[in-house]
């Protein structure tokens, strides 16, 4: 059996890392998406700087799906310690390659794939004088073999490599060399293309291809936060690695004058310290992090939550419990972050599907934590926020302007003959604030003890209980004011799904397979929590709500149970978790298990 | 309780300072402390310093973690800001607060237990920042509000009310501080409000971080005989080596100082520190001079105070950073938005 395919392909590349691979396979994914054909990357790399191995996988996607696929075409076997594995990745039909500079004394073998060896290591070591550029230029090298197989344009190849090494031209001569190495060896010894090809296309125009991080860093100096703290940790390190960058370039005077401040604090509990005493003082401030992260922060949270303060924190989800798998993907903080701290608590969260939303999800963060003084969690995860998705360009409006709340100057302080701080003046549970340094009527005393609704101390059992129901007068404000749910109906449809994050892709793609089964279904995305009225209405018009996400103990059909009291016989779980990003076929196999349960009954 | 008002009644002859405020006008809730706790005399020296520096109440910043000393900027300058932070975080708290607006004063009221047990770690750090602000420990050695417990400063063999001696080595903050970096470090008593309202002064106007360590008895829990931090012990073993005098810009050196007994010290906003020298040996610009002279003294069972090391050259945490001179707070959203297109133009860099 032979695949044939064009613009529907599956790469994966499996690697050493550390040895220069991931330009190599970046290079490659941008190639195809220059020639105007959608792509997604996966990078799957562990939790060290070298020598252990990591893989990416390309799917080139004319379809233009989102999510990653375990139908794997074609496998470049690069590293020795996996190259059983990734044999066996191969599915039926398809081709592996792999260095054959070294003759194996036992090479595996199968019978239902095609298998290509490439001495790579060989041509290289000929080619190149150092060990360093041997090491490489060996996984340049296999561009170049894959270019010749697929077909990729040579020419966007070598404007691509122009581009990137812009700075240093004697490096444009040595890559085309070694991918030139590879690619002549494939045509001279191969039949090229295979039946799986790539063919342009137009369907990346006014796209570009970005990690969620960087774009939720983009998006925190859009929206105007000056003051980012941060501990480093995997996978959120890269956002404020983003932040940073962009500040350079869009936040600095010619005298090298900065209008933002970073600190790199010495722990999560300071990081999240900072935030706050910054967004008291009146400055945007965030913190990104991840799941241990927020565990740390907890008791900070808590107190932002009662004495009301404003914090953006960015929780790149990763795999728990504890220290997991820190290289690895999971929707799993969800009720930890929704209920973060002791006492009665509860936050707003945010949960973008990709990258573009990242970007967006960073003003409507800090416009709600301002507007609402409270901490707002943008839930993102590694898949989100380190890989590499295809998305829409970014745009931004200029007639944003930063909704900062309620915050009063001093001149309406002058005019008011006293100022108390938590006094629900509007109905909507959100009380007025000042700024410290404004006006000596705007003083009062922020604190995690007990206080009235005019600021002070107190442990009055009516006084403090008006507090904290005020609080829940405000969490049903913020209801009103989270981003809508992403629903798409069809009345027929008695099934609905409902999922979070970055699910979307693989959701999505299942669905417009499943219609082809003729199995309907309807589309519901909570993009925050508190969950919306649309989304009460949904899981209301439906007998049964297949709930998708990628934690164990499904989290979110729990938290619609505590938020909007769903029943929970409607909801049926369909549980990802093993690290990698979820996929359309695992959504797929399981609406069809749960359907035929549903025929049996 | 905190809460109840005092009464407002001054005195038409009152002294004011420059801003035409009188004492009064820096003076907070009623402290619910014990009687005779020393917290409250280092909370009239701080209302004292802040007066006689004419500080506008509401660009002072009082920030604090959670204890017996944290409970106390309730207890001054009711017209300020104060952020109650949780325990042992007010370091952090204080770096955003004075990364978003370094226009106002940060005074951060601490005690042993916040800043040397569970607070160790920001209080390291904050000193590595050389964050701009004016640090105070009230150090008891015990933990008050929960009843006498030992803190990490209590030193070895110091016996607090009904309990063990103490067999743990302490945590001195002056020496930890030294040791780390800080570029203001002083120790004061509350018994002695003359040796510590220019003390608070300095510290206040001192550009970067400056740590007082202040010996402040607990009379509930560790005020006893064998207790190596009560009135009597510290009086006793108490010595000012080091003498410091603080002079508003505006202000000519008047005393009269013998020559090479004085030594000014020029700060940032013009202000000078004056040290007079107890002890012909010490210099307080040396960081080792310092640091070695502390340790003789523990080992003498001596308790230095006074202004113990200066450092007015080295940046704060803004300079370092390089941050704009209008606080971070401020900057209009205009110029911190690099518009639609540079973002346009920013998209090609993705494809």
């Amino acid at each position: 059996m032979t695949l044939s395919s064009v613009n529907d392909v599956t790469i994966k590349i499996g690697t050493v890392n550390g040895t220069g691979s991931a330009s190599a396979n970046g290079l490659l994914m941008k190639a195809i998406f220059r020639m105007g054909i959608p792509v997604v990357g996966k990078n799957y790399f562990p939790s060290n700087i070298q020598g252990l191995p990591t893989w990416y996988e390309i799917r080139v996607t004319g379809d233009g799906h989102m999510a990653r696929t375990e139908r794997i075409d074609l496998v470049i076997a690069m590293n020795v310690q996996t190259y059983e594995e990734d044999m066996a990745a191969v599915r039926p039909g398809g081709w592996l390659i792999y260095d054959s500079t070294w003759p194996r004394s036992r090479l595996l073998n199968r019978d239902d794939i095609h298998v290509f060896g490439v001495p790579l290591s060989r041509i290289c070591n000929e080619h190149f004088d150092t060990v360093r550029a041997r090491i490489l230029m060996k996984n340049i090298a296999y561009v170049g073999v894959v270019a010749a197989l697929l077909e990729i344009d040579l020419e966007v190849i070598k404007a691509l490599l122009g581009e990137t090494f812009a700075s240093k031209k004697h490096l444009i001569e040595s890559n085309l060399e070694a991918i030139m190495l590879g690619y002549n060896y494939a045509t001279e010894n191969f039949q090229c293309p295979l039946p799986v090809r790539v063919e342009k296309m137009g369907k990346t125009a006014g796209h570009i291809i970005v990690d969620g991080n960087t774009a939720a860093g983009l998006g925190c100096v859009y929206a105007g936060a000056t003051v980012g703290a941060w501990y480093p940790i995997t996978p959120s390190t890269s956002l404020m690695d983003a932040y940073k960058g962009f500040c350079r370039e869009y936040r600095e005077d010619e005298d090298g004058n900065k209008s933002y401040c970073i600190v790199q604090a010495e722990d999560e509990l300071a990081a999240i310290g900072v935030v706050l005493g910054a967004a008291w003082n009146g400055a945007r401030a965030f913190t990104p992090t991840s799941g241990p992260g927020i565990s740390l922060m907890n008791e900070f949270i808590g107190f932002a939550y009662y004495a009301e303060v404003p914090a953006v924190i960015f929780d790149v989800q990763r795999t728990g419990p504890s220290t997991g798998m820190p290289t690895r993907t999971q929707q799993c903080d969800l009720i930890s972050c929704a209920y973060a701290s002791h006492g009665d608590t509860k936050h707003v969260l945010l949960f973008p599907a990709n990258p573009e939303e990242c970007f967006y999800s960073a003003p409507q963060a800090f416009d709600l934590a301002d507007r609402l003084q409270t901490p707002v969690m943008v839930l993102s995860d590694l898949d989100v926020g380190m890989n590499d998705w295809m998305c829409p360009d970014l745009k931004w409006d200029e007639n944003y302007e930063p909704d900062r709340g309620k915050v009063l100057s001093a001149e309406e302080l002058e005019g008011m003959e006293k100022f108390y701080r938590y006094l629900d003046v509007d109905g909507d549970g959100i009380p007025y604030r000042t700024l410290p340094g404004v006006h000596p009527k705007g003083a009062y005393f922020t604190r995690g003890s007990g206080h009235t609704k005019y600021g002070a101390y107190t442990e009055d059992a009516e006084a403090y209980q008006e507090v904290i129901d005020r609080l829940l007068v405000k969490w049903e404000t913020a209801r009103t004011l989270v981003p809508e749910a992403e629903i798409e109906y069809s009345k027929f449809n008695k099934v609905g799904i409902l999922t979070i994050g970055s699910c979307d892709g693989a959701v999505k793609e299942a669905m417009s397979k499943l219609s082809d089964k003729n199995i309907n279904l309807n589309y519901c995305r909570a993009r925050a929590f508190p969950f919306t009225d649309a989304i009460r209405d949904f899981i209301d018009k439906h007998e049964r709500i297949y709930v998708v996400e990628q934690n164990r103990d499904a989290q979110l059909r729990t938290l619609l149970m505590l938020d909007i009291d769903a029943d929970p016989d409607k909801l049926v779980s369909m549980l990802h978790y093993n690290g990698l990003p979820i996929s359309a076929d695992f959504v797929i196999e399981r609406v069809l298990e749960e359907a035929a349960k549903g025929q049996a009954a | 309780m905190s809460y109840i008002a005092k009464p407002k009644v001054t005195h038409p002859k009152m002294p004011r300072n420059k801003l035409g405020l009188t004492v009064r006008d820096y003076e907070g809730g009623v402290s619910t402390l014990c009687a005779g706790c020393g917290h409250d005399s280092i909370t009239a020296a701080i209302i004292q310093a802040v007066f006689e520096l004419g500080i506008e109440p509401h660009k002072l910043a009082k920030m604090s973690g959670i204890g017996c000393s944290s409970k106390t900027p309730a207890y001054f300058v009711s017209q300020s800001h104060g952020f109650n932070s949780v325990h042992g975080r007010m370091a952090s708290v204080t770096t955003g607060g004075n990364a978003a607006n370094h226009d106002l004063t940060y005074i951060g009221v601490s005690g042993d237990g916040d800043s040397l047990s569970i607070g160790m770690g920001q209080f390291a750090h904050v000193i590595r920042r050389n964050l701009n602000m004016c640090y105070i420990i009230e150090n008891n050695g015990v933990y008050g509000l929960t009843k006498g417990q030992y803190s990490a400063s209590a030193d070895v063999g110091s016996v607090a009310k009904k309990a063990q001696p103490n067999r743990q080595m302490p945590i001195d903050p002056v020496s930890t501080a030294i040791g780390l970096g800080a570029t203001y470090i002083a120790r004061g008593f509350s018994g002695d409000k003359q040796q510590l309202v220019p003390l608070i002064k300095g510290a206040l106007m001192h550009q970067g971080f400056a740590l007082l360590d202040v010996i402040s008895p607990c009379v509930t829990f560790n005020d006893n005989e064998g207790s190596t931090k009560s009135y009597a012990h510290t009086r006793q073993h108490f010595h000012h080596v080091i003498d410091a005098d603080y002079i508003a810009p505006s202000e000519e050196i008047v005393a009269a100082y013998d020559e090479g007994e004085a030594m000014p010290i020029q700060m940032h906003d013009g202000s000078k520190i004056v040290f007079r020298k107890v002890n012909e040996d010490y210099d307080p610009t040396s960081r080792a001079a310092a640091f070695s002279f502390l340790r003789d003294s523990v080992n003498h069972g001596e308790i230095i105070t006074g202004l113990l090391y200066i450092d007015e050259s080295t940046g704060d945490m803004h300079s370092d950073a390089s941050t704009v001179e209008t606080p971070l707070s401020q900057v209009p959203y205009a110029d911190l938005n690099p518009g639609s297109e540079k973002l346009a133009a920013l998209m090609d860099r993705y494809r």
